[in-house]
């Protein structure tokens, strides 16, 4: 017992020294720099090591894999099987032409006619466009990480000591800096929040909960250590305005929070975020909406149209997709927001999934377990693209605008722009898509109404 | 025959529309494909995966029925005379298709199981006089032995021209 005693005070003021040794590295470096708005350029040296190091990795697993003769997994990047982008019409044409010789202008069925039906249908059995949306993409290049990994066996002892170097480093040093971090990174937005909150109204209390919001997002940032590339920023999003955004997980509100002060809308909720949003709402006034409200569609719309025609307030940051879908594709974007008669500032985001995929698949992962996922990638990297402001021309309407504003989103971000709903992730297809496509075949058999008397 | 990749990728697909992680399909995990959803058909080609009385359906049992839709191309490479015939041949693509139309599966396409199918590819656009009239004029051109019903043979006779082995094969990209 006794002999413990030297070395037990001489473990604690080891630890003692290195914890304020921590602590004062994580204010001089990261604190401080967040508050005013600077950065040393750490992170993007992390990333660069990064990169080389996971290059090595591919290659040794290539390597590895050959000499051994295993098969390696290619993960596919642009689907599976060859489709070909004809219509209904086209393809059935095609299959008669082959198969009789008869006139192909009169209108009839044909047996062969199946066959356009069941192979279409094996394809999307095969490879859809809609479900693999739902979960995180696939890399080519593998990223020290075991949650991507589709080859991981053991390969050789540096790659291994690597992967567990990397385990280490991750959540022994990184993930406490991290929430370290981000605890004081909520901890000031509340408290900064709720003190701004008792001054009266006017310019002082507008410029302190402005800087307020942006230091507290941009901690909130290097507590996720993530490294943004902001394109275009003489296109930001003004008061009066609408932002709206692809919608990849909660982490692109903190990213776009970091670089612009906007009025967010959304859901009131329980807990940690209540508490927050309670807090937040005291120094600006932020949208939210009771559980039973959102339902009312009108009154959704009269609450974002009084904010918006008021050109003191801040823009509004909506996500018109509704869900979180995985980033490699815009889906169809809920016309609510384009309704309003704001003038809409677009922003694309697209992140790279090599250094942390940052996906929330919430019906795999609960918002506890993602955060943590998030906490012990390597770094989220992403870009940010502010697009030219647009408005809704006369000549269309609001679902016209709206697909208009998510190709322009989907074509600067490069994602696939798809017509499909995001709800699709939970609800089931709504049959007027079937209508459509049974409508279409049947003017194939029996032309139009003024072709019926022929037959 | 089929690669090792193509069974790698196909197994990851099935995987991933195993909702329940059970190691089969059921019918609502193939209903929640949008794009098969509103496939007219598309419930015929589900039922074309789940054997007679049978509710899940493992991974051999999905590769047996996605082998049909083999490119005939590939079994120029593995030419085994003597083994018995290939699923992709273009005699068993043809009998894909006749079962996607023959409901109770006695071997013959009645004017009843035609005009069900022909309900479902066309929805509520046609009416039952004319339909009917559309299932008449094909089974009377199709039927050979007079017995109002259009067998496998008579089926194959109807679509001997047809590009079989182009429009019921699906090609893997690589």
């Amino acid at each position: 017992m006794f002999l413990l005693l030297p070395f037990d005070s001489l473990v604690v003021n080891l630890l003692g020294i290195s914890i304020t040794v921590l602590f004062t590295l994580l204010l001089v470096f990261i604190i401080v720099p967040a508050v005013f708005g600077v950065s040393f350029g750490i992170r993007r040296v992390y990333m660069k090591t990064l990169l080389k190091i996971f290059q090595w990795a591919t290659l040794r697993i290539e390597r590895g894999a050959k000499e051994k003769n295993h098969p390696l997994y290619n993960p596919s990047v642009n689907g599976i099987i060859a489709k070909e982008p004809t219509s209904l019409e086209e393809e059935i044409k095609e299959i008669r032409r082959s198969g009789s010789s008869k006139a192909l202008d009169a209108p009839e069925f044909e047996l062969s006619d199946i066959f356009y039906f069941c192979r279409k249908g094996i394809e999307t059995i095969m490879d859809d466009e809609v479900t693999k949306r739902f979960s995180a993409e696939e890399l080519e290049s593998w990223n020290l990480l075991s949650r991507t990994n589709y080859n991981f066996q053991y390969i050789s002892l540096r790659l291994t000591v690597l992967w567990g170097l990397g385990v280490l480093i991750r959540y022994c040093f990184l993930l406490p800096l991290r929430v370290a971090l981000a605890f004081t990174g909520i901890s000031l937005l509340v408290t900064g929040t709720t003190v701004v909150g008792y001054l009266p109204n006017g310019r002082c209390k507008e410029f302190l909960s402005k800087h307020v919001h942006l230091m507290c997002y941009r901690i909130c940032v290097r507590a996720l250590t993530a490294i943004i590339t902001y394109h275009d920023r003489e296109n930001r999003p003004r008061n009066g305005g609408i932002c709206v955004a692809n919608h990849t997980s909660p982490i692109d509100v903190i990213i776009l929070a970091s670089d612009g002060y906007y009025a967010m809308v959304g859901q009131v909720h329980g807990g940690l975020m209540g508490v927050i949003q309670r807090a937040m709402v005291k120094a600006c006034p932020h949208v939210w909406f009771e559980r039973s409200e959102v339902k009312d569609r009108h009154l959704v719309a009269k609450r974002l149209t009084e904010h918006v025609q008021d050109k003191s307030k801040l823009p509004i940051l909506i996500f018109p997709e509704g869900t979180c879908i995985n980033n490699t594709s815009v889906m169809m974007f809920k016309k609510g927001s384009f309704e309003i008669g704001a003038t809409v500032y677009p922003v694309a985001i697209k992140y790279d999934p090599q250094f942390g995929d940052a996906f929330w698949n919430s019906s795999k992962y609960g918002m506890v377990t993602y955060l943590l996922r998030m906490m012990t990638s390597w770094a989220i990297v992403c870009s940010v693209w502010y697009l030219p402001p647009m408005t809704r021309q006369p000549e269309e309407d609001a679902v016209q605008f709206a697909n208009r504003v998510k190709s322009a989103i989907a074509r600067q971000g490069g994602l696939v722009d798809l017509l499909w709903d995001g709800g699709l992730k939970r609800e089931k297809v709504k049959d007027t898509f079937k209508e459509e496509q049974q409508k279409l075949y049947s003017k194939m058999i029996v032309g139009n109404h003024e072709d019926r008397s022929r037959s | 025959s089929v690669s090792h990749s193509q069974i790698t990728r196909l197994y990851s697909r099935f995987t991933s529309l195993d909702k329940g992680e059970n190691g089969t399909l059921s019918r609502e995990d193939f209903q929640r494909i949008p794009e098969l959803a509103i496939n007219p058909l598309g419930d015929r080609i589900i039922n074309a995966f789940f054997p007679e009385g049978e509710d899940q359906v493992n991974f051999r049992g999905f590769m047996r029925t996605l082998a049909h839709f083999r490119p005939i191309e590939d079994n120029e490479k593995s030419k085994d005379h003597n083994g018995p015939e290939p699923l992709n041949s273009r005699s068993n693509k043809l009998h894909f298709a006749f079962r996607l139309y023959d409901l109770d599966k006695d071997d013959k396409i009645s004017r009843d199981e035609l005009l069900q199918v022909l309900r479902m590819m066309v929805g509520v656009n046609i009416s039952d006089e004319q339909l009917g009239s559309i299932a008449d004029r094909t089974i009377q051109e199709a039927d050979q032995d007079g017995d109002s019903a259009i067998s496998f043979a008579e089926f194959v006779k109807v679509l001997e021209k047809v590009d079989v082995e182009q429009k019921m094969s699906i090609r893997f990209l690589h």
